[in-house]
């Protein structure tokens, strides 16, 4: 009994508390995201945004939760049920089970599984399912041309980022997040990988569907697209799961080129603070600048947009990947 | 071989708990809020008719061409992952080897820009 | 080790009852999501043997890119399933002829381990390296400079399939205006704008 306790019990116990320390700050994150989106656009517009529930609006997002919460979940008539709930669990799920290999410092990390860089990408590329799914149960025309937008959006975005990851990879030779960070610890690859840089942020906006790139869920003629017919928690779930999303493409921004948990000098005063603070810090960085596009650039129309994706990033990546190999063959700065 | 799989155990838990979760907010929307549906409310949204009839119609086939290049272009990007991380053990050759790889994909690549599949209207 | 032989039957059985799905669902649609659900599986046993290079390729290639255009297909194609369903005793000769086939193949697999148990030692690659090197590593190895010609191969299929795609597919529309990025920005002041001096009462 002893040992069915120390061998089998006590460490799924730790393993579910660990995920509980990552879930629950994460909610957290993304409710106050929403209320930081509100404040940051508010600020940009030179208006006041949330400030009556609580100070400085700071319940706003409880008491939008509340009310969503106590909203009737609408199914409609002609929707296919089963999936038409399943689509936005999926949504949130995937928002989720990404952070599982994120370290937030030097062995800090729930799964540090050898392919964590492939993980990602996988959870990355299931995020269509979620769109495409409440578009097709939900039997309506807005939600149905707003999910084939966006499959086809996300799809092609997906491409360029796969290129950027394997460009960055050239320069690590793992798989694994832990090492990607630790060989960025002389120079971030924001630095040497510039271009790839901004092509990565770039995509990421446009794969989270996020301004200049929201055409699935265009209000103005799409009145909000796939999630047209959706109410209360279902919602709320693709609400959540969108910015759990925003949130785990940061983080991804932040390993692959800002350098983690590092520090970005590594002398004294900088190094004295620990690993996770400068990751949430780099994160909310990024994050910032997620919501300051949205509050300067009109939205793109669909024929740019995917001219951008296939004639402009692709080649570029495609090109940059030729160059990288290149140039750490021709210099023998491959890393053994 | 042991301590790899130990590393998945926690995805596959988490995999649980975070199913197990996002079921639980939508039952308790269920249970917290009154349901009472009627056939105007439950209508699919339209500009003030009723849908003239199933909206999953037939679209342009350009989104199934943009499907296929993508499941091409994805396998590219997915024999590149270890050759990018190999790249300092396989030598000249290894690069070389990709290099031609991808510029036989570079072809393909043209002929599809110079056809228009990638034109958009 | 309980856990891994629990999880395997676990994966093994969602699969093969998902696979069972896919072919006896009536919804097309579902039979995808059934499709789905076997990749998934197939991938934690993939996990389970220590592959996981391959578990994560088959998630990102096949349920990230394959079944999304099954989906498409399925969803968006107006196909009439129950005349499609019609043809089904036509085909019942030959699709029983090959899931013999099959059976056999499977059957003689069965037979060769118990007639000489080593010789799938011989013909399988060493696994013992597992653990000290990543999977990830071990493919790249040996597949961009033993398995040379196999792999540039494949790099041609995977041309004959972008070029087949584009003759199946592409259509091009006549009477549609496109954006023309070089000829809009190579436009000047002097061929676009022209000042006229209009008299009152004359019009242009």
């Amino acid at each position: 009994m002893a040992e069915l306790w120390t061998g089998y019990m006590l460490p799924t116990v730790i393993i579910v508390a660990q995920i509980i320390a990552i879930v629950v700050p994460l909610l957290f994150s993304v409710a106050y995201l929403t209320y930081a989106e509100r404040k940051v656009l508010a600020g940009m517009q030179l208006r006041k945004g949330p400030n009556v529930v609580g100070p400085f609006g700071l319940l706003q997002p409880m008491a939008d939760g509340i009310k969503l919460l106590f909203k009737e979940t609408v199914i409609p008539s002609g929707a296919n049920k089963v999936v038409f709930i399943a689509a936005p669990v999926v949504t949130f799920l995937l928002g989720l089970i990404g952070w599982a290999v994120i370290p937030f410092d030097d062995g800090m990390v729930l799964a540090d599984i050898n392919v964590g860089i492939l993980y990602l990408f996988a959870v990355s590329s299931l995020g269509v399912y979620g769109v495409i799914m409440a578009g097709w149960a939900s039997n309506s025309k807005y939600a149905f041309l707003g999910a084939l937008r966006s499959a086809a959006q996300m799809v092609s975005y997906e491409i360029s980022i796969g290129f950027v990851i394997v460009t960055v990879l050239l320069c690590v030779g793992s798989l694994n997040l832990t090492e990607i960070v630790r060989a960025q610890k002389d120079l971030w690859f924001a630095v040497p990988l510039l271009p790839m840089f901004v092509v990565f942020f770039v995509s990421g906006l446009a794969e989270t569907n996020r301004t200049p790139f929201d055409l699935p869920e265009a209000e103005a003629e799409l009145v909000a697209g796939f999630n047209v017919e959706y109410s209360s928690m279902p919602f709320a779930l693709f609400y959540l799961g969108e910015y759990a999303n925003m949130i785990l493409m940061s983080a991804m921004t932040t390993i692959l080129f800002l350098g983690g948990w590092l520090p970005p000098i590594d002398v004294a005063p900088f190094n004295w603070i620990p690993g996770p603070i400068w990751f949430a810090a780099k994160i909310a960085m990024v994050l910032f600048v997620f919501l300051w596009v949205r509050a300067t650039f009109p939205r793109y129309r669909y024929d740019q947009l995917m001219r951008l994706g296939w004639k402009v990033f692709l080649p570029l990546s495609l090109f940059w990947v030729f160059l990288t190999a290149g140039v750490l063959v021709a210099t023998g700065w491959v890393p053994k | 071989m042991e301590a790899l799989l130990l590393e998945y155990l926690p995805i596959l838990i988490f995999l649980g708990i975070a199913t197990a979760l996002a079921l639980l907010i939508v039952a308790a929307a269920f249970i917290a809020a009154r349901q009472r549906p009627d056939s105007e409310k439950l209508s699919a949204y339209e500009c003030g008719f009723d849908a003239f009839d199933d909206a999953r119609g037939m679209f342009d086939v350009r989104f199934y061409l943009v499907a296929i290049l993508f499941i091409i272009f994805d396998l590219e990007v997915a024999f590149l992952f270890p050759w990018a991380v190999t790249l300092g053990e396989i030598g000249l050759v290894g690069f070389w080897s990709m290099i031609v790889f991808l510029a036989v994909l570079t072809v393909g690549f043209i002929y599809e820009w110079k056809k228009g599949a990638l034109e958009w209207e | 080790m309980i856990v891994q032989a629990l999880a395997f039957y676990m994966f093994a059985t969602v699969a093969i009852a998902a696979g069972v799905m896919v072919i006896s669902a009536r919804n097309p649609v579902h039979s995808v999501f059934f499709l789905i659900a076997a990749f998934f599986n197939a991938a934690g046993l993939f996990v389970l043997l220590g592959a996981e290079f391959l578990a994560m390729i088959l998630v990102i290639v096949y349920v990230g890119a394959v079944a999304v255009l099954f989906l498409f297909v399925v969803m968006m194609l107006d196909i009439n399933f129950v005349e499609l369903r019609q043809g089904f005793l036509q085909y019942l000769p030959i699709g029983g002829l090959i899931g013999v086939i099959l059976l056999v193949e499977l059957l003689f697999i069965f037979a060769s381990w118990t007639v000489a148990p080593d010789a799938g030692a011989v013909a399988a690659a060493p696994m013992s390296a597992l653990g000290e090197i990543s999977n990830t590593r071990m493919f790249g190895r040996l597949l961009y400079t033993k398995y040379i010609y196999y792999f540039q191969a494949a790099g041609l299929v995977l041309l004959v399939a972008m070029i087949g795609a584009i003759v199946l597919t592409l259509r091009t529309r006549k009477g549609v205006r496109r954006q023309k990025v070089p000829d809009q920005l190579r436009r000047t002041r002097a061929e676009s704008v022209e000042i006229k001096k209009v008299e009152t009462g004359k019009g242009i």
